[in-house]
């Protein structure tokens, strides 16, 4: 049973990986909704016997909500702001994936220092501070403003997992209330992306630095 | 008595290997709805150019006929060092995966020099090319197999796959698929398989591996095409010895089911080939990085547990 959980553990990183060099936006939020997908499956094989009835309905939600909800209110936003299909990533592919490998690196070294209880499952800990690397590394190398929620997605899923090192029978009620601001953050995000293209034409966060008239006047120069 | 068996191995490698072509064009014709070549079609190949004579442009030296001969060589150095059905071979040895390396690295060395020598600026292409995935095909594949070793705590390919049982596959499963994964890509891009390059195309802008040996001819270009199949054979044992732990204690039997494994690595090899359209020219550095990011996890993995 474990083994099968270290096989998830090693999935959500290559899903990590996966991330770093997806040049898509639709499969990166594919991407993004497997892997909370198979975080919410996470809880149900890491406690030893048979899990809670309470656990099983609180993974189906967190399910529902990462595999179905998230990925439904991105993509329609996606469409509204009618963005290029590309991530335009301010650096190169393999430099992302060495930043990755780089994380995940010094995240087993933090992991292996840290005064945690111990855990069931091999490289929970290292797992989960490299998906938060990764969601920081989409956050500041992409240059959509889509991509900023997917990197904001992929630290929840982050936190998760390292909620998940630290007690198997987790504060469901915690975890509940950290769900419920995220799907109001999805939802806010998707609003705001849709308003800002259409205002801008565009969703670039490198432009979104300066203001719109100061520009207009140095073109005019 | 001892050493028959191991010389037997050798031999079932050298006669055997050009079928693992033939399968993998089996396949693809299946796919593609034809009949396809007969299956010995590369021992009809190496027949009809061993009985031909070389042809030698004036602008080559001795380097430019040493290539195919050193190529060869090194790689049948290397079959005698790498294990067959999980049983050592006779020139196994501690450590000796990286002399292994080594010898796939005087291998590709000598036919780059090769095919410099022609001084044709088509052939330095590719020989260039061949060198820059070669970078990133080499760390890949060298860290693989020291994840192996770590694994296994052994240091001799023979030892790795001797104690990769079942109960191992068992306790690391994912270190094990992950090298399993690595070793299939940088099979691929080494025996010039589909996703980084195309066996069957002519096309100059788009070749690496084959625009490198176009002006060999006669017995040194079969030597060439063995020397392919027997390198396709190498990686193969590799993969097949990793997803097939010994179970067996008898050697007919653990022989019988490493053919079968070799059939379905050369069969998983047409598939592959057949769904996958090539790469682009710059993005085949991606899927080596992949691979290589493949072997560094499971090296992590391994170090951390």
């Amino acid at each position: 049973m474990h083994t099968f959980a270290e096989l998830i553990i090693v999935f959500v990183i290559l899903l990590d990986l996966a991330l770093a060099v997806t040049g898509s936006l639709s499969s990166c939020i594919r991407l993004v909704a497997v892997q909370g997908v198979v975080a919410g499956i996470l809880p149900l094989l890491a406690g030893s016997g048979t899990p809670h009835a309470r656990t099983a309905a609180f993974a189906a939600f967190i399910i529902l909500l990462k595999g179905v909800v998230f990925p439904w209110l991105l993509t329609r936003a996606r469409d509204r702001s009618g963005a290029r299909k590309d991530v335009e990533p301010l650096i190169t592919y393999p430099a992302s994936i060495m930043l990755c490998l780089g994380a995940f690196i010094a995240s087993s070294w933090l992991g292996s220092r840290l005064p945690l209880p111990e855990t069931n499952v091999a490289w929970i800990v290292p797992a989960s501070l490299a998906t938060i690397f990764t969601g920081f590394l989409l956050i500041t190398t992409r240059s959509k403003a889509i991509t900023q929620v997917l990197g904001y997605l992929v630290i929840e899923n982050g936190i998760y997992i390292f909620g998940l090192a630290l007690f198997v029978e987790q504060p469901l009620m915690v975890e509940l209330a950290i769900l419920l601001d995220v799907f109001v953050a999805v939802f806010v995000m998707g609003i705001a992306i849709f308003h800002i293209s259409r205002e801008f034409d565009h969703i670039d966060t490198a432009e979104l630095s300066e203001l719109s008239d100061w520009r207009r006047g140095e073109y005019g120069k | 008595m001892e050493i028959v068996k191991p010389l037997t191995q050798y031999l079932a490698a050298l006669l055997l290997a050009p079928l693992l072509p033939g399968i993998i064009n089996r396949v693809k014709a299946f796919f593609a709805g034809r009949r396809g070549q007969p299956v010995l079609q590369l021992y009809y190949d190496l027949y009809k150019l061993l009985q031909k004579a070389p042809v030698y442009s004036r602008t080559t030296t001795w380097v430019f006929r040493a290539g195919p001969v050193i190529g060869l060589a090194a790689i049948l150095t290397s079959l005698a060092v790498l294990p067959f059905a999980g049983r050592p071979s006779f020139l196994a040895f501690d450590g000796d995966f990286i002399f292994l390396l080594y010898l796939l690295g005087l291998a590709r060395f000598a036919t780059v020099l090769a095919a410099l020598d022609t001084g044709s600026a088509f052939e330095g292409m590719g020989a260039s090319r061949e060198m820059q995935f070669a970078v990133f095909a080499e760390p890949a594949f060298f860290l693989g197999l020291a994840a192996l070793a770590r694994v296994t705590g052994q240091t001799s390919l023979a030892g790795m796959f001797g104690v990769l049982t079942g109960d191992l596959w068992r306790t690391a499963a994912p270190v094990l698929a992950l090298l399993t994964a690595s070793f299939f890509i940088v099979l691929l891009a080494e025996n010039s398989r589909v996703p980084a390059d195309d066996p069957n195309t002519h096309l100059e802008l788009t070749m690496i591996h084959e625009v490198m040996v176009l002006d060999h001819s006669g017995p040194e270009l079969a030597y060439i095409l063995y020397g392919a199949a027997l390198k396709l054979w190498f990686f193969g044992a590799l993969i097949a010895c990793m997803v097939l732990p010994r179970h067996s204690g008898s050697w007919a039997g653990d022989t019988g089911l490493f053919l079968l494994a070799m059939a379905g690595v050369a069969a998983a090899v047409g598939v592959v080939e057949s769904v996958i359209a090539r790469l682009r020219l710059i993005k085949v550095p991606y899927m080596l990085i992949t691979a290589f990011a493949f072997s560094t996890l499971a090296l992590i993995f391994q170090m951390g547990r």
